[in-house]
Order: C-alpha cells, then sequence, then structure tokens
C-alpha cells in the first residue's frame, strides 16, 4: 500500500470509529442503558425521552448518520485521489 | 361493493403490475441474474433493499409485537434499523468494490478456501430458507383471511407469481417488482396509521401523534393515557422496560450485526454502478424502512389503547366495567373465527376480563399478527383501506420472498455449480441452472408453507443468529484485519457458528425436537440472562477472538491475498 492509500485507510477508520460511537450512543446509550433516568425528561409533547430514542430517536439518527459517514467518505475519496474514474 | 370484492379488485391490480414489470424486465445474462446488470440507480436500489428488507414480520407482525411489549419490543425497532449502519460503514462498499456476484463467493476468494465459501453456503441457505418459510405462512394467511380462499389455494397463487418474476428475471425482475412493491406496502401501512393518529389526537403524522394529547378532552397524553389504562388492570407500564437490561442490549446486538450479515440485503448492494453509490444506496433504503419503521410504534400503541378501551372504557356510560361478550363487535367475531383471538369465561359472568394474572385472564390468545391487520376495522375505516393493508401485508411477503430465493439460487448456481462443482459451465448453461435453482427453491419453500415445521416461529431467532454469529465477522475481518488468514476464518465461523446453536438447541430442543431440550427456557435458567434469541451477539464475539487466536500462530495469507484486500479498501484502482 502506498502511503496515500495508508492515509486514507486511516483517515477512514477515525470516521467509522467516530461514527459508531455516535450509533451506539443513541441507541445502547439513550435508547437502553440510560433510558429509565431519561424518562423523566418530555420532549415533542407526552414523549419519555428514553422512550422516545428507543422507538424513535435512535432510528432518524442512524438515518443522519450513513448520509454523513457517504458525504464525508466521498470527500476523503477525492482529497487523497482515491475514488472511482 | 362488498369488501371481498374491493380486496379482489386491489390484489388483482397489484399482482398485473408486477407481472407486467416481470415480462419488461427478463434478465439475459447472468449479471443481469444476479445482480441487475449492477445498473440500478442508488435511490431506487434503496426502495428494492426496504421491500427486500420489510417482511411479512415487519409488516404484519412487528407492529402487534409492540403493542404486546411497549417498550421491550424497541429491540426490533433498534436492531433492524441499526444494522444498517453496519452494513454503511463496514461492508457494503468494500464488497460491491470486489463486485463478484454472491456473499459466499467473497469468503471463498478472500480466506482462499472451498471450505470457507461451502460453509457460507449453508449459513446461506440455512438462514435464508428459516425466513423463506415464514414469508409463505404470512401470503397464506392474508389470501385466507382477506379473499377467504383457502389457505393452500393462496400460497398456491403466491408462489405462481414469485415464479414468473423471480425465474423469467432474476435480480432484474425482482429489483423493478420489489420498488412497485415498496410504494403498495408503504401507501397500505401509512394510510391507516394517519386515519388512526388522526382520530386519536388530531395530529396527521403517526410518529408526533404518539406523543400528542389525546383529543378526547382529556388533554392527556397518548402514551400516559395507556401507561395508566395498563398499570390500572395490573399490566406493566408501556413506556417502562420489564425484560433485564442486558437481555434488551444485547438482544439489540444480535439483531443489529444479524442484519447486517444477512447475505439477501447484502447482495441488493451488489446491484449498483459504483462504490459511491453503494455508500449513499443503504442511506436510502434506511429512509424508506425507517418511515414504516417509526410509523410501527404509533400503530402498536394506538391499537393497544384502541384494543383496551374496546375490552375495559374508560369513558361514557360503561367507564370501567369489563365488556359483556355477547355485546362484542364484529372485528372481535371474525378474528375468533380464525383463532388468532380467543376468549374463555373463566369466571363464568359473561364479560371478557383481560389482566396480566393468566389464571384470571380471559383474552387466552390475542396473536400479534391481529393488531396490524384487524387495525382498520377496530377504527371503523373503510372497506378499500382494509382491502389496501391486505394487498400491503402481500406484497411484503411476495417481495422478501423473492429476494430470499434469489439468494438461495445464486449461491447453488454460481457458488456451488461454477464455483466448485462444475467450473466449465458456459454463462448460458449457469443462467438455466439459476433459473431451474430458483424454481427448486420456489418448490421447497411452497412445500414448508404447506406443512409448516412446528418449529417454524423459533427458526427466526436462528437466521439472525447465524448471520450474526458465522457471516458478518467473516466479512468484517476479511476487509478490515488483513492477518486474518484461512484457518483463523474457519475456525472462528464454526466456533460462532457451535456456541449460537449449541446454545439455541440447549433450550429449544435438539434440531427443535420437542423434549430434548436440556433446561426449560425460562429467565432463570438462561446464562447471565441472556434468551436464545439474544446469543448470536456472544457467538458473534467467540467468532472474531477465535478467528484472531487462530490467525496468529499459523502463517499470514499470502501476498495476493494482502493485496485482494488492499484493493478493495479503495474505490478506485490502487498504485503499486
Amino acid at each position: 500500500m502506498n502511503n496515500d492509500a495508508q492515509a486514507y485507510w486511516q483517515a477512514n477508520i477515525r470516521l467509522v470509529i467516530g461514527c459508531l460511537v455516535v450509533w451506539f450512543a443513541v441507541s445502547y446509550g439513550c435508547g437502553v442503558l440510560f433510558a429509565e433516568p431519561l424518562n423523566s425528561i418530555r420532549i415533542l409533547g407526552g414523549y419519555p425521552l428514553g422512550f422516545w430514542f428507543a422507538q424513535q430517536g435512535s432510528i432518524y439518527s442512524f438515518v443522519i448518520l450513513v448520509f454523513f459517514y457517504a458525504w464525508r467518505m466521498n470527500q476523503l475519496d477525492r482529497k487523497f485521489g482515491v475514488q472511482e474514474d | 361493493m362488498s369488501l371481498q370484492l374491493i380486496t379482489y379488485l386491489v390484489v388483482g391490480a397489484t399482482f398485473a403490475l408486477y407481472i407486467w414489470i416481470a415480462i419488461k424486465a427478463r434478465a439475459g445474462s447472468t449479471g443481469e441474474f444476479y445482480v441487475a446488470g449492477k445498473g440500478v440507480h442508488p435511490v431506487l436500489n434503496g426502495m428494492a433493499t426496504g421491500a427486500d428488507w420489510m417482511s411479512a414480520a415487519s409488516f404484519i407482525s412487528m407492529a402487534g409485537m409492540i403493542a404486546m411489549k411497549g417498550y421491550d419490543a424497541s429491540v426490533f425497532l433498534m436492531g433492524w434499523t441499526g444494522g444498517y449502519c453496519l452494513l454503511a460503514m463496514l461492508l457494503a462498499p468494500y464488497l460491491r468494490k470486489y463486485g463478484k456476484f454472491t456473499v459466499p463467493a467473497f469468503i471463498g476468494d478472500r480466506y482462499y478456501s472451498n471450505t470457507a465459501r461451502i460453509v457460507a453456503v449453508i449459513c446461506l441457505i440455512v438462514a435464508s430458507l428459516t425466513y423463506v418459510i415464514g414469508q409463505m405462512k404470512g401470503i397464506g394467511v392474508a389470501f385466507s383471511r382477506f379473499l377467504e380462499m383457502p389457505y393452500e389455494y393462496g400460497l398456491l397463487v403466491g408462489m405462481i407469481i414469485v415464479f414468473i418474476y423471480a425465474v423469467l428475471g432474476g435480480m432484474k425482475g425482482i429489483t423493478y417488482t420489489q420498488i412497485a412493491q415498496y410504494c403498495v406496502l408503504i401507501f397500505a401501512y401509512t394510510v391507516p396509521a394517519v386515519f388512526i393518529s388522526l382520530q386519536l389526537t388530531d395530529n396527521p403524522l403517526p410518529q408526533l401523534g404518539l406523543g400528542a394529547q389525546m383529543n378526547d378532552g382529556s388533554h392527556m397524553f397518548l402514551l400516559d393515557k395507556l401507561n395508566q389504562t395498563l398499570t390500572d388492570i395490573g399490566f406493566n407500564q408501556y413506556t417502562a422496560r420489564s425484560d433485564s437490561l442486558q437481555n434488551i442490549f444485547l438482544y439489540t446486538m444480535t439483531l443489529m450485526i444479524g442484519t447486517a450479515g444477512l447475505p439477501h440485503v447484502i447482495t441488493r448492494f451488489f446491484t449498483v454502478p459504483k462504490v459511491r453509490d453503494a455508500r449513499s444506496s443503504v442511506g436510502w433504503s434506511l429512509v424508506f424502512i425507517a418511515i414504516l419503521y417509526t410509523t410501527a410504534p404509533a400503530v402498536g400503541a394506538m391499537a393497544r389503547l384502541n384494543l383496551m378501551e374496546t375490552i375495559h372504557p374508560t369513558k361514557d356510560a360503561h367507564a370501567g366495567e369489563w365488556l359483556k361478550y355477547d355485546e362484542r363487535p364484529t372485528w372481535f367475531k371474525n378474528w375468533e373465527k380464525t383463532g388468532l383471538l380467543k376468549f374463555e369465561d373463566k369466571n363464568g359472568d359473561g364479560r371478557i376480563q383481560y389482566v396480566k394474572d393468566p389464571a384470571q385472564n380471559e383474552m387466552v390468545t390475542i396473536d400479534n399478527d391481529i393488531m396490524v391487520l384487524a387495525n382498520p376495522e377496530i377504527a371503523g375505516l373503510p372497506n378499500w383501506v382494509i382491502a389496501l393493508v391486505a394487498a400491503g401485508g402481500i406484497a411484503a411477503a411476495l417481495s422478501t420472498a423473492a429476494g430470499l430465493l434469489l439468494a438461495i439460487s445464486s449461491s447453488i448456481s454460481h457458488d456451488l455449480l461454477k464455483g466448485i462443482f462444475a467450473k466449465n459451465m458456459s454463462d448460458k448453461s449457469e443462467l438455466l441452472a439459476g433459473r431451474i435453482a430458483m424454481g427448486g427453491a420456489i418448490v421447497v419453500a411452497g412445500y414448508f408453507g404447506l406443512h409448516p415445521p412446528g418449529f417454524a416461529a423459533q427458526v427466526v431467532a436462528l437466521a439472525f443468529g447465524l448471520a450474526a454469529s458465522s457471516i458478518f465477522p467473516a466479512l468484517m475481518m476479511g476487509i478490515f484485519v488483513k492477518r486474518i488468514n484461512k484457518a483463523g476464518a474457519i475456525a472462528g465461523m464454526l466456533a460462532g457458528l457451535g456456541v449460537t446453536l449449541v446454545y439455541i438447541f440447549w433450550f429449544k430442543g435438539w434440531f427443535f425436537v420437542p423434549g430434548t431440550e436440556m433446561a426449560k427456557n425460562v429467565a432463570d435458567n438462561w446464562l447471565f440472562g441472556i434468551s436464545p434469541e439474544a446469543f448470536g451477539s456472544i457467538g458473534a464475539l467467540v467468532n472474531f477472538i477465535v478467528a484472531y487466536a487462530v490467525s496468529s500462530i499459523t502463517p499470514p495469507p499470502p501476498e495476493h491475498i494482502q493485496n485482494l484486500v488492499e484493493d478493495i479498501r479503495v474505490p478506485g484502482v490502487v498504485r503499486r
């Protein structure tokens, strides 16, 4: 692997880890581990926050995360000159 | 017009559409048959993936599970969507770059081993076949309830439709019918949900209606009202956890990893033109899936509230009284006929007591599937909405069945025949073999649909456990850890698969044979309180550890394999 490809892969790994931290926080964190204390907070009317994360919020966050990842990766592809065509 | 006639018209119209698409999109080569010629637009592929993924279970059963389990059912909501993050970041773009037709082909090449490829094929076939049986059953149930056609005929009609477009069109035909099926199913799911949300809260968006105030003058929030109604008669709070924390955690993890490892989903991302498209296409898939998955919690909660209000009203003259059995509504009688709803007057007072304590509870059966299917009737919606729900349920089952059948047939014709046993096969005869394998798979699935094995419901856990403990780790390490070699991968897959299978069989009987279980399947017996369904993530962990350990004490993979890994890590061409 040449240096560019190596640096590209490192940047990719950093991005993936960052995204997976958020992925974990919104589902396992807010939706499972801390759901009970969060339930004392209400949002969007009558949603207990922990319950909202488990049944709504985590899913919205996943969608945003995947698009964010795709957008950042396209930038990295061009920055390191490894894009297709 | 009668309900039955409208249902025939709506379902008939959707079938005509599917067959028209099938004739338009015939496959002419193996590339078109396996991966639709790699020319599917990422947004359209997202839609097709949505239909491929959302099965009869998502469409019919999930809202019912949410209605009955409340917060605890969040495992399905998070698990079956969160897996797409793993797919987008850890698998799909790289496997698309590799550019082969099937998942076992990658495993075979990356671990330079036909044994690894065959292990992958076996996992794929077992996981996909168990899944397809459920779809066939869903088709039969939808036909028998709504068209009042015998179950067997319904199943046969479904098989013929899938046969026409899957055998003719392969992945190409399946993709374009799935796009149509997505539109049918999402429309059918959201329309009743919007109506019911309006009825209860005046808010047209079910996602917001679930958090809104009731419009019955009480100004209570819907979820508070539901919690109160349930706790008043001894059930647990709807929005609070009842299951153990570690089980919820691991069950969610198993479903996420399993989702990312299911071959029929992964293969869908082989059909887009570029690596870049594979990344965004996963995002679009998740958008289309999220529309249903964020609506489902509202459907579940509102259906439960309507059900409770019917049996144990909190307003009007009968407030606080249990419903008299003689005064039960028509939908109640209709569903009693199917056996999915059962009442037993235990105290002989002619009223329906619906409470938590099994000794006193008189609603002895409330099948999860009723919640979505009967929802329009319970809410008193017009007949065309009910017909639409029937067409949507059938679309969900057909689209998933077709995707699974393609995964099975291509692993037979491409991995076993062309890849291992008949390497000199021409493109034309491979295409024919693919079509024959598809036909055969449909017949086998139909047979199991007619004679469902008693363990049909239990094997779904097996499908996710298998995908999570064997396929996902093998694929992920194949991309991210260059050092994993043939011995490590095979040992890892077998170890992960082994512990998961043993744990499931331990509590559910060896090969699901009743009476052979080693311990009763209750929380007290489970290891650290982990249910068999949730054990796949532990299997995955075992797979990672064993693969890593075995690889580190055996020689590294040959240089051309290490180059292969470097190649798939970048979208473009690698300069060396």
